[in-house]
């Protein structure tokens, strides 16, 4: 990357990093805040500068940093005639903009969040002109519109700032969304998201099917950013920001970002009948429209905001046109259009700030109380009116020359026409700027006695006014950038010379047209503001709230009618749908022969079938009684169980029976809290209702493991069988995927079983501090239970079994490598064994005898099974990589040490913890629920007894 | 057999979907486990049916052996299952003690769960 490359990534850097500044420098006072806000956006001034002469001499700096190349993605900056542009614009302003600001907010305002929304937005803003990757350009595109939102709602108090700022967003937004659609269209059609390429192929995207939806779609995002008809009506409202942003976003950079794309997208869509009809149609009537209503505006900001919209209108109608005349013409206004709105804005700003109103009918006679403002206005207002000798009047004729030779739909007079009326009342409303508010007698009813503001204040629009002038009178001096902008837009080396006078020309009679028209139409303007007044016309605010409301209203209609809180409705419709789904899918065909035989049925199956679906039926009809619906619940547990060791799945029948056990002992420990029976609530309606779509769902899922399973596929099993021995060193298949092949899913799996029983446990932790662990100390829960709680039988029994059911624990855990068995199993056992204790003996006596913490005993499991499979990284092979060897040790027999066995051994802890943790919070409920606790290990003890009645006699 | 099985599969879907459409949290939690049961057979079915095959390597000659990653991936899903049966169990415990109702819905007039106890009585 050359060192050009470099300053370019920092320019588009700076501001973010900047954007840190002023919420620090705050602190040292605002003028110290605003320095240094100045510094970064100066910076980056300089370095644009460093790069200027080349990018002037017709160079294309680049620079590059791949990032996610697969999808497209590049940190990819360029710098242009085009970008150096509007880059020089946006720093240039912001720098004015900054030290403005810096007069014109109030010491109550909270000045270092304005400057770093101020420096985000000009980030985002050079992002935008300087991105050389069109997925890069629409973040800093929605980043603009984020960042303006902050601006324009700076004044939170304000409910029409944060109107305003919501209708911008909501607006711009939506478009950017649709300009999201029509950028990756582009990309598509070329291949490439790079906008250099894309820049390249304007005939293949011309000649694409999908040129027209890419159009209107990145069109959409143009036009709201740029305020067009119909989307103008932001703007205004927009202007609720303070001035500095004013003149910031909506004269100089962000409504001009609309048109930048229209500029940077020329080569590419532009020179099509449709181009032409949607841009420049819109761009005319936007003008015409936008200074109509400028004309009748009483706000000096919402005149201003209007007069923008329709200056942004003739740039759109520049481009649109798609010559390179118009286009020359257009780069042109937009240097132009900056220097005196800007101005302009800034002037509203300091009448406002020394008047405390914008209301023209109030003002008028400024000129004796601000001369200094009021040079200032007159310059760049007459600039915005096209007179002769400002720069506004060079652009505004190479643009009347441009609609003179327009024919639009085989009329050669509509657009002439329409532009030298648009012209006209520019020119009445920018007179009308300087007439109401500085000329005529100076009045004795101002809310504040104005007088000029300080130097820093009048600097800014000053520098802006002296620059009108410069352009106006030697327009040379902006032919460079010019002359380069309008090549990279065209894609076409340029090479204009700007002059003043062009000769008596269509454009001149039409200016001459426009000037006096302009006078006679404020001469008029009294009878014609009544008129106005009087007439009916749509109000853009109240439609807009009009259809916001209506798509609320439409969202919370699907909410409310799908979303009521009723699960039981979610779930139906979720079944529903998946069915339906399901049914699409079938009815698709492509469904091939079966490929499989059907194994025969033996009468046992088919007993054990049976089984199955009498239990289900069953468990269906009675569930009202729950302790049966719990019994039958386990038969078809322990038929499942069954049918796994028919299949061939000893390790799933092993798996299914033990968690069946702990399931029922589950279901059970919660039904002594919980209701005995379920009442009988349901109409028959919703009956029937579930009763199909059970049995909807039910078919839909047979049929699909019917068909499923009469079919071959390929399946990736023949690895596993093939290395288990030799690379895994089992011949258990299922555990050494478990523990070995697969051992990343076994991991994480046992990580989510140590989850849910800490949730548990966190969960039963609330209960117990909370106002149920009072209620349920009052509870009279006891009642119903057995007197012998802690029979003699059962204790001795499973204090026999404890031993015996450890042992089996250790041998299913020891054979699983090679035998059906391991850590699952084991687990699982154990817990039983475990549990049977705490049944026979109860909580108290179980607890006191308990060494490890089920919790610790989780994270141990869930500790070695991660150092095992980390161990792998320390000899250099990937995490979980398995070892094995075998060991001759006299007098055992020859036995094999794995890794993976200390894998399992993880797995095993971590699920005997988590069951354990999951029964025995449950238990602690039971404690509480005034049952009481026993130190003993049964109730009635027989040597007890005898003890006490000696004792007795 | 494959019929019994699909067939099995499909029973206890519907049977699980049924339950699940109760109103209280008891049936509601008997037919997630419904659904488990028909999940994980499904799953384990997915490696097609063998008998007598299991997938434990045998050191005489080649045999053929059953599909071992369906069985691998259904055992921790069985193990799964029951983690989330007993959160579920729990959570519709911690309800019905709080609110004193196992009702799962929200009343469509109320979102109040104090007046959930008049219902359920």
């Amino acid at each position: 990357m050359s060192a050009g490359g470099n300053l370019l990534f920092l320019i588009a850097l700076l501001p973010f990093i900047g954007a840190l500044v002023p919420g620090v420098m705050i602190r040292a006072g605002r003028t110290a805040c605003a320095t240094f806000t100045a510094v970064p956006t100066a910076l980056a001034l300089v370095m644009l500068m460093i790069l200027a002469p080349a990018v002037l001499r017709g160079e294309v700096i680049q620079a590059e940093i791949a990032w996610l190349p697969q999808l497209g993605l590049s940190a990819a900056f360029f710098l242009d005639g085009l970008g150096l542009l509007f880059a020089g614009m946006i720093l240039g302003v912001g720098l004015l903009i900054t030290l403005y600001a810096r007069f014109y907010l109030s010491s109550k305002d909270p000045m270092g969040q304005f400057y770093t929304y101020l420096l985000l937005f000009q980030g985002a803003m050079l992002g935008i002109v300087l991105s050389d990757n069109i997925l890069l350009l629409l973040i800093f595109w929605e980043l603009t519109s984020l960042s303006s939102f902050l601006l324009i709602g700076f004044w939170k108090h304000l409910p029409e700032g944060r109107q305003g700022a919501r209708m911008a967003l909501a607006v711009t937004g939506s478009g950017g969304l649709a300009m999201i659609g029509g950028m990756l269209i582009l990309g598509n059609i070329v291949g490439s998201y790079n906008l250099t390429d894309i820049l390249q192929a304007g005939d293949a995207i011309r000649a694409s099917d999908w040129y027209l939806p890419a159009l209107i779609l990145i069109l959409l995002g143009a036009f709201t950013k740029s305020a067009q008809f119909p989307f103008h009506f932001w703007l205004p409202h927009a202007m609720a920001a303070p001035t500095p942003v004013s003149a910031y976003l909506h004269s100089a950079t962000m409504v001009k970002a609309g048109v930048f794309l229209m500029a940077r997208m020329w080569p590419v869509l532009a020179g099509t009948d449709a181009w032409f009809y949607i841009v420049a149609t819109t761009g005319l009537v936007t003008m015409v429209l936008g200074a109509l209503i400028a004309l009748f505006k009483d706000d000096l900001k919402a005149l201003l905001a209007f007069s923008t919209v329709s200056h942004l209108g003739l740039l759109t109608m520049l481009l649109g046109f798609g010559t390179q005349a118009a286009a020359i013409a257009a780069v042109f206004h937009i240097i132009n259009h900056l220097t005196f709105k800007a101005a302009l804005f800034m002037t509203a700003g300091i009448v406002d700030h020394e008047t405390h109103t914008r209301d023209i009918k109030r003002l008028g006679g400024l000129r004796h109380l601000m001369p200094v403002t009021f040079v200032i206005g007159t310059v760049a207002a007459l600039s915005m009116a096209g007179i002769p000798l400002f720069n506004g009047f060079l652009s505004k004729e190479l643009m009347l020359e441009e609609a003179a030779h327009t024919t639009w739909a085989g009329n050669p007079y509509a657009v002439p026409v329409l532009a030298t009326i648009g012209a006209l009342l520019s020119v009445a409303y920018s007179l009308r700027f300087i007439g109401h508010v500085f000329l005529g007698p100076a009045r004795d009813d101002y809310p504040q006695k104005p007088h000029d503001p300080p130097f820093g204040m009048w600097a800014a629009p000053a520098l802006l006014a002296v620059l009108v002038v410069l352009i106006g009178v030697m327009p040379f001096l902006a032919q460079d950038i010019v002359n380069a902008a309008a090549s990279a837009v065209t894609g076409t080396e340029i090479d204009i010379y700007l002059k003043v006078w062009h000769g008596i020309t269509p454009a001149l009679y039409m200016s001459i047209l426009a000037v006096i028209g302009g006078a006679v139409v404020l001469w008029l303007h009294r009878p014609l503001d009544r008129a106005w007044i009087t007439a009916p016309r749509p109000e853009a605010k109240t439609i807009f709230d009009g259809l916001v409301a209506a798509i609320v209203g439409l969202s919370r209609g699907i909410t409310e009618a799908t979303h009521n809180g009723a699960i039981s409705r979610y779930l139906a419709i979720f079944v529903v749908a998946s069915v339906a789904l399901g049914v699409i899918a079938f009815s698709g065909g492509g469904l091939t022969a079966p490929t499989r035989a059907m194994l025969p049925v033996p009468s046992i199956v088919a007993i054990g079938w049976l089984m199955l679906v009498v239990a289900t039926c069953a468990v269906v009809v009675m569930h009202h009684a729950r302790f049966q619906a719990l019994v039958l619940i386990g038969v078809i547990g322990l038929t499942i169980s069954a049918g796994f060791i028919y299949l061939s799945a000893p390790d799933l029948a092993l798996t299914q029976i033990s968690v069946e056990t702990v399931t029922i002992m589950l279901l059970l420990l919660a039904l002594h809290f919980l209701p005995k029976t379920t009442p009988k609530e349901s109409p028959l309606a919703l009956k029937l209702r579930d009763g199909m779509i059970a049995v909807a769902a039910g078919v839909g899922i047979g049929a699909l493991a019917y068909s499923f399973l009469l079919r071959d596929i390929s399946t990736i099993s023949a690895f596993h069988l093939a290395n288990s021995y030799e690379g895994g060193g089992g011949t258990n298949v299922v555990n050494v995927t478990l523990v070995d092949f697969r051992g990343y899913d076994t991991y994480g799996e046992i990580i989510v079983l140590g989850i849910a029983g800490l949730v548990i446990y966190a969960l039963l932790e609330t209960l117990l501090t909370g106002p149920v662990a009072r209620r349920l100390r009052n509870s009279e829960r006891v009642d119903d239970l057995s007197r012998d709680r802690h029979p003699t039988m059962m204790v001795v029994v499973t204090r026999v079994l404890m031993p015996i059911a450890v042992m089996v624990g250790i041998y299913i855990f020891l054979r699983g490598h090679n035998q059906p068995g391991g850590g699952f199993v084991a687990g699982l056992v154990i817990a039983i064994a475990l549990l049977m204790q705490y049944m026979a003996s109860g909580f108290a006596w179980t607890q006191s005898r308990q060494r490890i913490e089920y919790h610790t005993m989780i994270g141990w499991g869930v500790i070695i099974a991660g150092l095992t499979g980390a161990g792998a990284w320390l000899v250099g092979y990937p995490f979980l990589t398995s070892a094995f060897t075998y060991i001759n040790l006299p007098p055992i027999e020859e036995f094999e040490l794995a890794t993976a066995m200390l894998f399992d051994l993880g797995v095993f802890l971590a699920v005997l913890g988590s069951v354990m943790l999951m029964l025995y919070s449950l238990s602690r409920l039971a404690r509480l629920a005034g049952e009481k606790t026993n130190t003993d290990a049964m109730d009635f003890d027989p040597a007890d007894r005898i003890t006490d009645k000696k004792a007795g006699h | 057999m494959e019929f019994i099985i699909a067939s099995a599969v499909g029973v206890l879907t519907a049977g699980g979907v049924y339950l699940m459409l109760r109103l209280r949290t008891f049936p509601v939690i008997l037919g997630i486990a419904l659904l488990s049961y028909a999940v994980n057979l499904f799953l384990f079915a997915s490696g097609r049916l063998a008998v007598n095959l299991p997938p434990i390597l045998s050191k005489y000659g080649d045999a053929s052996y059953t599909d071992p990653l369906p069985q691998a991936l259904t055992l921790t899903a069985i193990v799964i299952s029951f983690g989330m049966t007993a959160v579920l169990v729990m959570i519709g415990l911690a309800a019905f003690l709080e609110a004193d109702s196992d009702q799962i819905n929200i009343a469509a007039d109320d979102t109040d769960t104090k007046t959930n106890k008049d219902a359920a009585q």
